[in-house]
């Protein structure tokens, strides 16, 4: 059985085709109801046996790398924080097929948004390589 | 396989108060499970009874080892039933619950394993839930152990178990089932991998043996006898370091010429089983080419001739080319390439190219024979291809360390 990310962001990926302000802007039983459909997507997934796990990100980033010998890590937000690809978090799942990843996928991006509607937001599906090598 | 794969849990492996190995007391699941099942219990209750029953005994035995384990474990899983319906009888009754039909016994004996098998292999389930039924019901796996074979959460693996038990409940399960989705769930148990914390090809290989005893369908021994000559191959397949080693690399003084001699006594029984009217399957066919494999002293004393024969019954086994298994016709291709030579080997490749172009294998089995005609430069690019688009770890390293090692002549 293969494993996927099912990958949220921030920002980033293609563009929407129902652009929502953002969440802090929301009136307070819109971010609810998000927030539990968020649970209700793990719930399902448990219930199927197809969760193996689930989560969120700060949406806080420092990029670090070796600084070189006797060198302090040189570390920055960013060439272009405001802007950038930004993980917000993910679902890991193990299912049947690619197929059924991208379904569980597509559900998961009609999450409601303001007024209720759903959110059409693009999910990032990326498949979950495995270590063992397989005994053919 | 032994104690160190931890089976059931330590104690029972290690007690030797018990006087019953760690085998020997998980071959009784299956047994005792098939007694309760053709009584008329229902398969999930008597599932769970039974897994109680084994917690139970793991309490029990090592201070009061029983006479007869087999009936010790029937009596306990029964009060265990019992016990569970008197607590559900005034729910049933509110619900009105149906129970499945009480199933009539079967009588011959000693096909407990087949049983449960058809049981587990049941069409209506998903191959996963088949998996995991399998290894718990008939292999007597725990259900964390069955959760670490395939990195899962032990609540995700015991939710697919419960859902898939929950399936069968009302289901008729007195009728033969296909044997062909036995054969394919302990294949797929088989190639899941033997690097985890429990041997699943070894596993595999066990169960295989069991449903030998219980029936004589040439296609039950071909995959047994196919499991073994892979298998025997095993110790070759990964260097010290854990990097695959591919066949013609491989160093053949340590594969398992005892496993390499029962896997070709397997299948010529089961060829000497076949009729006209009946050419033998898939899994003898591939048993069969495993075993030219192994005969082969040294890679270039393989029969290729021989085995591309093989591979041209392989792939006239499915009429429809959509639907023919791609490791069947990329592997075909291979043979031709060292019958008739890699430019013909490749030629076989485009044909596949629209059907099986954006699998790795075909990537990887193209940069083989490019390799073989000398055409380096297009052989690292075939061999990157491939490396990109698989999704196996040890694989994609082994195929990028192929790209540099061309690329660098």
């Amino acid at each position: 059985m293969p494993k996927f990310l099912l990958l949220k962001y921030y920002r980033g990926g293609p563009e929407s085709p129902h652009p929502f302000p953002p969440m802090d802007q929301w009136a307070p039983e819109d971010v609810d109801a998000h927030m539990a459909f968020q649970n209700h997507v793990s719930e399902l997934l448990e219930e199927n046996g197809e969760y193996v796990d689930a989560r969120a990100l700060t949406a806080e980033r420092t990029w670090v790398r070796y600084g070189g010998p006797d060198a302090a890590p040189v570390t920055t937000d960013g060439p272009h924080p405001e802007t950038s690809d930004l993980i917000a978090g993910w679902w890991m799942i193990d299912v049947e097929s690619r197929e059924r990843a991208l379904e569980i996928a597509a559900y998961a991006s009609s999450e409601p948004g303001p007024g209720g509607k759903p959110m059409y937001e693009w999910i990032d599906v990326r498949e979950v390589m495995w270590e063992r090598p397989t005994d053919d | 396989m032994g104690a160190a794969h931890g089976r059931l849990s330590a104690p029972v492996s290690s007690g030797p108060t018990y006087g019953l190995d760690e085998g020997a007391l998980r071959a009784l699941v299956p047994r005792v499970l098939a007694g309760l099942v053709r009584r008329g219990e229902d398969f999930d209750a008597a599932e769970d009874a039974l897994q109680e029953a084994l917690l139970e005994a793991l309490r029990a035995w090592p201070e009061h080892p029983p006479r007869d384990p087999q009936a010790w474990l029937a009596t306990v899983a029964t009060r265990r039933l019992v016990d569970a319906r008197r607590s559900e009888a005034a729910r049933q009754r509110r619900e009105e619950v149906t129970y499945a039909e009480p199933v009539p016994a079967v009588t011959e004996e000693g096909d407990d394993t087949l049983f449960l098998l058809f049981c587990c292999c049941h069409p209506d389930l998903a191959p996963a839930s088949q998996v995991a039924l399998t290894l718990r019901a008939v292999g007597g796996l725990t259900t964390r152990e069955i959760a670490d074979a395939f990195y899962v959460p032990e609540a995700t693996m015991a939710q697919r178990i419960s859902r898939a038990k929950r399936t069968l409940r009302g289901r008729r399960l007195d009728q033969p089932g296909d044997l062909a989705v036995v054969l394919r769930v302990l294949y797929l148990v088989y190639t899941a991998g033997h690097a985890g914390r429990v041997d699943l090809a070894g596993e595999a290989i066990r169960l295989t043996r069991r449903l030998n005893l219980a029936t004589a369908e040439p296609e039950a021994r071909g995959l047994l006898a196919l499991m073994l000559l892979n298998h025997a191959r095993l110790p070759a397949r990964l260097d010290s370091k854990g990097r695959i080693v591919t066949l013609d690399r491989q160093d053949r003084s340590l594969w398992d010429t005892g496993e390499i001699a029962a896997g070709v006594r397997v299948l010529q029984s089961a060829l000497a089983a076949q009729t006209d009217e009946q050419p033998p399957g898939r899994y003898q066919v591939e048993a069969a080419i495993a075993a030219l494999h192994d005969d082969a002293p040294r890679p270039e004393e393989t029969d290729w001739p021989q085995i591309l024969a093989w591979y041209d019954d392989l792939v006239a086994l499915t009429d429809d080319p959509a639907r023919r298994d791609p490791a069947a016709v990329l592997g075909r291709a291979v043979a031709v390439g060292h019958v008739h030579g890699p430019d013909a080997g490749l030629r076989e490749t485009e044909q596949l190219r629209e059907l099986l172009g954006d699998r790795h294998r075909w990537h990887a089995v193209r940069a083989h024979l490019q390799e073989l005609g000398g055409d380096l430069p297009a052989a690292a690019t075939s061999y990157a291809e491939a490396a990109r688009r698989t999704a196996n770890v040890a694989e994609r390293d082994h195929l990028i360390r192929q790209a540099a090692r061309v690329r660098a002549g």
